[in-house]
């Protein structure tokens, strides 16, 4: 293939990624809705794999085995920490509107923005080779894939070099995705769901090519293994002969695992475009995922690589060369359409954030603190940020490529790569203890940050001059005029280390070590340790509003909003605001302190916290506060939000224990006016047919005179009184052994509840025919076999038979007494036409001794025990007893028991 | 408040076994072949799959309660 038919391809394959983007962020709803979804924002987090994991993974592989695979160790790792750390760094970003890595730590250790110009400045230097190794990447691919071989590679003319066109093409692309228009929030859906979409492609056409390679070109992985196996050093990789792994796969871990929050695209994906906490979640354990899945082909690709190509094939361009020299040149480009897609999603992201922190921590707070230029009077800035921002884009990517020209071609890609994550991990130290270690300062912040860089300049950067050429290779073997001591990849005699881990240790060390030190012995200055306790603590932004005490003119703060979020979207944040807090915005003259911050965070979602920062301290009055003053206030804040909490917790117990004594009061008084109730009524009870006994019993003592009609009358009411007694004192001898063992042992045997319907209606139709009462069976479900005790059921069916002739008017009165089945219940209701019951005694009528009516002028039907003791019954055969029915229509009483399993049933029947 | 302790437990004793089992001096307790695939390869991608399910499992479980303490910040 001839390389302008290439590269009109990849272009092709580029702008139908831009026309994905236009789509999303014209709005189609469908499309928008993407940008709301965990997955495409896990997708987007997946701009991680550059061509480094495309093109430069499967060449690390083929060189040292399974040396690539720290690099998605260590993100794992932090993802496992993602709960606590990577939701927190989330949440504050959220609050503060923090747009870039540089704002963040510029917006934790406060005012001074030459601590964000120097994070934007090391983003720069270090990502440059990163950026370089996408491009070199590219043209690799280009040279790779052009009939006319490495001849048009990065030794040819400029002009004819696919990756100049390639650099254009992804600027252009860059300014397009990444600086449209300005939006508070610095939210770009289109390119978020583009890389999300290139991420996709990415993970399939490793894996396609992985297949080809597995089992096309070999017979599976076993038969892969097996031919790798007789090459000695690539045997020597997994027979356990080589070199065991050591501090470099340590390092490379460790540098992995900042940088996926560390670098700007990583924190630009993460955070800054991050529409919804929840999707993190979801993210923490996918991301992951689809850094193992998109790894699973790298080693078989790489041993591929080096059974079947000449050992002097570019190890960095195996996967294109691989299909293209086995003669599919097809696949050969979907392979390097991937790798397009890798290194594109990358360039663009890195490119958006670089430049965004570029604008606003380095370009703009510069541009406004020069008066001269009269920015902060000018009416709309937005055109002059976007064009700053373009501007930047444009240079950072002709660095890029200035530095792949002149520099990249002796390294791999892993080791440029590696580079950039080694400065940008300078930026943890400050990043971690900004958001958990209360006391670290501006002044540590910087020490440690500047030094850490410095480090890294001196291992890394001069010595990749020097082995390029820039520099002599005198000053990588001896040191600097021969002081051996300061060999840059041996730095204080320390040997034995590879130069990235070499350079790892020493910037790190050197880095936290200035940190620490610094912010211990330094002074947090009022306003450090108001953001301080605003990030450390999460405070509420209110309060440290207060803390920070600014007044302003609304008007002032609105002017200058609107010049840089435009003053609709200014007037229509600031009317949401006010109505939050009952403000009229129309009429309100004087901002608060939590207003203006309200305003210098809408400006910071624009332009950055530094720039926005010095724009709205421009128009607040400050008021001047002491240290003292401001450390009471602080320290006040923090002892009351503690004695705050643990009150709450107090209380909160307090409240529980309370809860449950008013209970149990409660019951204990009920249970007592019942035991009273119990008391009155049993002696009611027990000396009323007493009474009456003893009563007729004197006087057929003492008159002689009786006629013998008179005798029997009376002695029948004694029968009556002392049977009515040794029912009464049978039915209180049950109950009373019902409730001493709460669980009556019940026989358990099989019941047909049919039959014990049929024996009661049996038993009570004599009682029903003397009170002139009707009484229907309806017998719906037979057998109806329920565990139980046959005698006790009967008795409890009885009762309230009983009952039921008690309360029907005679003559009219009709009771009804029917078993039906009620799914894996049996139901029997017994129902009368009588006077019923009120609602209000539905849960009463079971109580003891409870009789409905006016005790005292109503005749007493019973003793009050019998719907009692059916109650316990039933609850002991597992069942319920409750009372329905309308006032007019007579009551309803129904009992549910638990239907033998069938199972059971006929089993027993059989036997 | 209990959950929320137990949760963050789990979450960095996870990471501490990670952090064990996929660095040296443990990887280099891995050679040779089973089933004709390198061990160190099969390890590798063994545990690295266990840790993203135990991952998965405390984050989805928990979802709803992060969701509770997300209301501070509402999605925009």
């Amino acid at each position: 293939m001839s390389q302008p038919v290439l590269v009109a391809i990849a272009v092709a394959y580029l702008l139908l990624l831009f026309a994905i983007a236009w789509a999303v962020e014209r709005g189609s709803d469908r499309l928008s809705r993407l940008t709301g979804s965990s997955v495409v924002y896990t997708l987007s987090l997946a701009v991680y794999c550059s061509s480094w994991t495309f093109n430069g993974g499967v060449g690390k592989a083929s060189q040292t085995g399974l040396d690539f695979l720290p690099i998605y160790l260590g993100p794992t790792l932090v993802f496992c920490l993602g709960p606590l750390v990577l939701r927190r760094i989330l949440r504050i970003s959220r609050a503060n509107r923090i747009t870039s890595i540089a704002d963040l730590i510029g917006a934790r250790f406060g005012k001074r923005a030459s601590l964000a110009a120097l994070v934007t400045t090391i983003a720069v230097i270090g990502l440059v080779p990163y950026i370089a190794l996408q491009l070199k990447s590219i043209s690799n691919g280009l040279a790779a894939l052009s009939s006319s071989g490495s001849a048009a590679g990065i030794d040819g003319p400029v002009l004819a070099d696919g990756a100049l066109w390639a650099a254009i093409v992804l600027t252009i692309f860059a300014m397009l995705f990444g600086s449209r228009s300005i939006r508070p929030g610095e939210h770009h859906p289109g390119m978020v769901v583009a890389v999300a979409v290139e991420s996709i492609l990415k993970l399939i056409i490793l894996t396609v090519i992985g297949l080809f390679v597995v089992y096309w070109l070999f017979d599976g992985f076993g038969d892969l293994f097996a031919q790798a196996s007789q090459v000695p050093d690539i045997g020597a990789v997994f027979d356990g002969s080589s070199q065991p792994y050591g501090y470099s796969w340590i390092s490379m871990t460790l540098l992995a695992a900042l940088a996926i929050f560390c670098l700007p695209r990583q924190f630009q994906v993460m955070v800054v475009e991050n529409v919804d906490e929840r999707h993190l979640n979801r993210a923490l354990w996918l991301f992951p995922l689809y850094l193992l899945a998109i790894n699973l082909f790298v080693l078989p690709i790489a041993i591929a690589g080096r059974l079947i190509l000449s050992p002097d094939t570019d190890p960095d361009s195996l996967v294109l060369a691989l299909p293209y020299l086995t003669g599919h040149p097809w696949l050969a480009l979907i392979a390097f359409l991937g790798g397009l897609s890798a290194a594109a999603s990358m360039v663009v992201v890195e490119a958006t954030a670089l430049s965004l922190m570029v604008c606003n921590d380095v370009v703009m707070p510069a541009l406004l603190r020069v008066k001269r230029l009269g920015l902060a009077e000018k009416s709309d800035l937005t055109r002059l940020l976007l064009w700053i921002r373009r501007a930047a884009m444009a240079a950072i990517m002709a660095l890029g490529y200035l530095y792949m020209r002149h520099d990249s071609a002796q390294f791999a890609l892993v080791s440029i790569g590696l580079m950039s994550f080694v400065a940008v991990a300078q930026f943890a130290p400050a990043i971690l203890g900004g958001i958990y270690w209360r006391n670290a300062t501006w002044a540590g912040a910087f020490a440690g940050i500047s030094l850490g860089f410095g480090i890294w300049c001196y291992t890394l950067l001069l010595p990749s001059f020097a082995r390029s050429g820039a520099l002599g290779m005198e000053f990588i073997a001896h040191g600097p005029a021969g002081i051996a001591l300061l060999r840059p990849y041996e730095l204080f005699g320390l040997r034995g280390l590879d130069p990235v881990t070499h350079a790892t240790f020493w910037s790190l060390l050197a880095n936290i070590g200035a940190f620490v030190a610094v912010s211990l012995v330094g002074n947090q200055r009022p306003m450090e340790r108001a953001r301080a306790t605003m990030f450390v603590d999460a405070v509420d932004s209110g309060e440290v509003a207060q803390i920070m005490r600014r007044t302003a003119l609304v008007p002032d703060l609105m002017t200058v909003t609107a010049r840089f979020v435009g003053r609709e979207k200014a007037v229509e944040a600031y009317a949401n605001f006010a109505r939050t807090r009952g403000v009229d915005p129309d009429t309100t003259m004087r901002a608060d302190a939590e207003t203006v911050l309200f305003y210098e965070r809408l400006l910071a979602g624009v332009i950055g916290a530094a720039s926005a920062r010095v724009l709205v301290g421009a128009v607040v009055e400050e008021e001047p506060l002491g240290m003292d003053e401001v450390m009471r206030i602080l320290d006040e804040t923090s002892k009351v939000f503690e004695a705050n909490r643990q009150l709450q917790e107090k209380s909160y117990e307090l409240e529980n224990a309370t809860a449950e004594l008013r209970a149990a009061n409660a019951r204990l008084k009920v249970l007592d006016r019942l035991k009273d109730d119990f008391v009155v009524t049993v002696n009611h009870e027990l000396r009323t047919p007493l009474a009456s006994i003893r009563a007729f019993s004197e006087i057929l003592r003492d008159h002689a005179g009786i006629t013998d009609g008179e005798r029997r009358e009376f002695l029948q009411i004694v029968v009556n009184e002392s049977e009515r007694l040794t029912r009464l004192i049978n039915q209180l001898l049950d109950l009373s052994k019902i409730e001493a063992n709460g669980s009556m042992p019940v026989a358990n045997s099989k019941v047909d509840l049919a039959e014990v319907a049929r024996e009661s209606v049996a038993a009570v139709r004599q009682v029903f025919a003397e009170n002139r009462v009707g009484l229907s069976l309806d017998i719906a479900v037979e057998p109806a076999h329920v565990l139980g005790d046959h005698d006790r059921l009967v008795q409890v069916t009885i009762n309230l038979l009983g009952n039921a002739v008690k309360f029907s008017p005679p003559e009219t009165g009709k009771a009804h007494l029917s078993l039906r089945r009620e799914r894996e219940f049996f139901e029997i209701a017994v129902s009368d036409n009588g006077k019923g019951i009120r609602a209000e005694d539905r849960e009463v009528v079971f109580e003891r001794f409870r009789q409905l009516g006016d005790t005292m002028t109503d005749k007493p039907h019973g003793a009050g025990l019998g719907l009692a003791i059916s109650q316990r019954i039933v609850a002991q055969h597992g069942g319920d007893i409750w009372v329905e029915g309308a006032e007019n229509k007579g009551a309803i009483f129904k009992i549910r028991l638990k239907a033998m399993p069938s199972k059971i049933s006929g089993a027993k029947r059989a036997r | 408040m209990l959950r929320k302790t137990a949760r963050r437990d789990r979450v960095l004793a996870l990471f501490g076994a990670g952090v064990l089992l996929l660095n040296p001096p443990i990887v280099n307790l891995f050679s040779g072949y089973v089933f004709g695939v390198p061990a160190l390869y099969l390890y590798f991608f063994g545990v690295w799959a266990l840790v993203i399910g135990a991952v998965a499992l405390i984050c989805e479980r928990g979802a709803g309660q992060a969701a509770d303490g997300g209301r501070d910040t509402p999605p925009q």
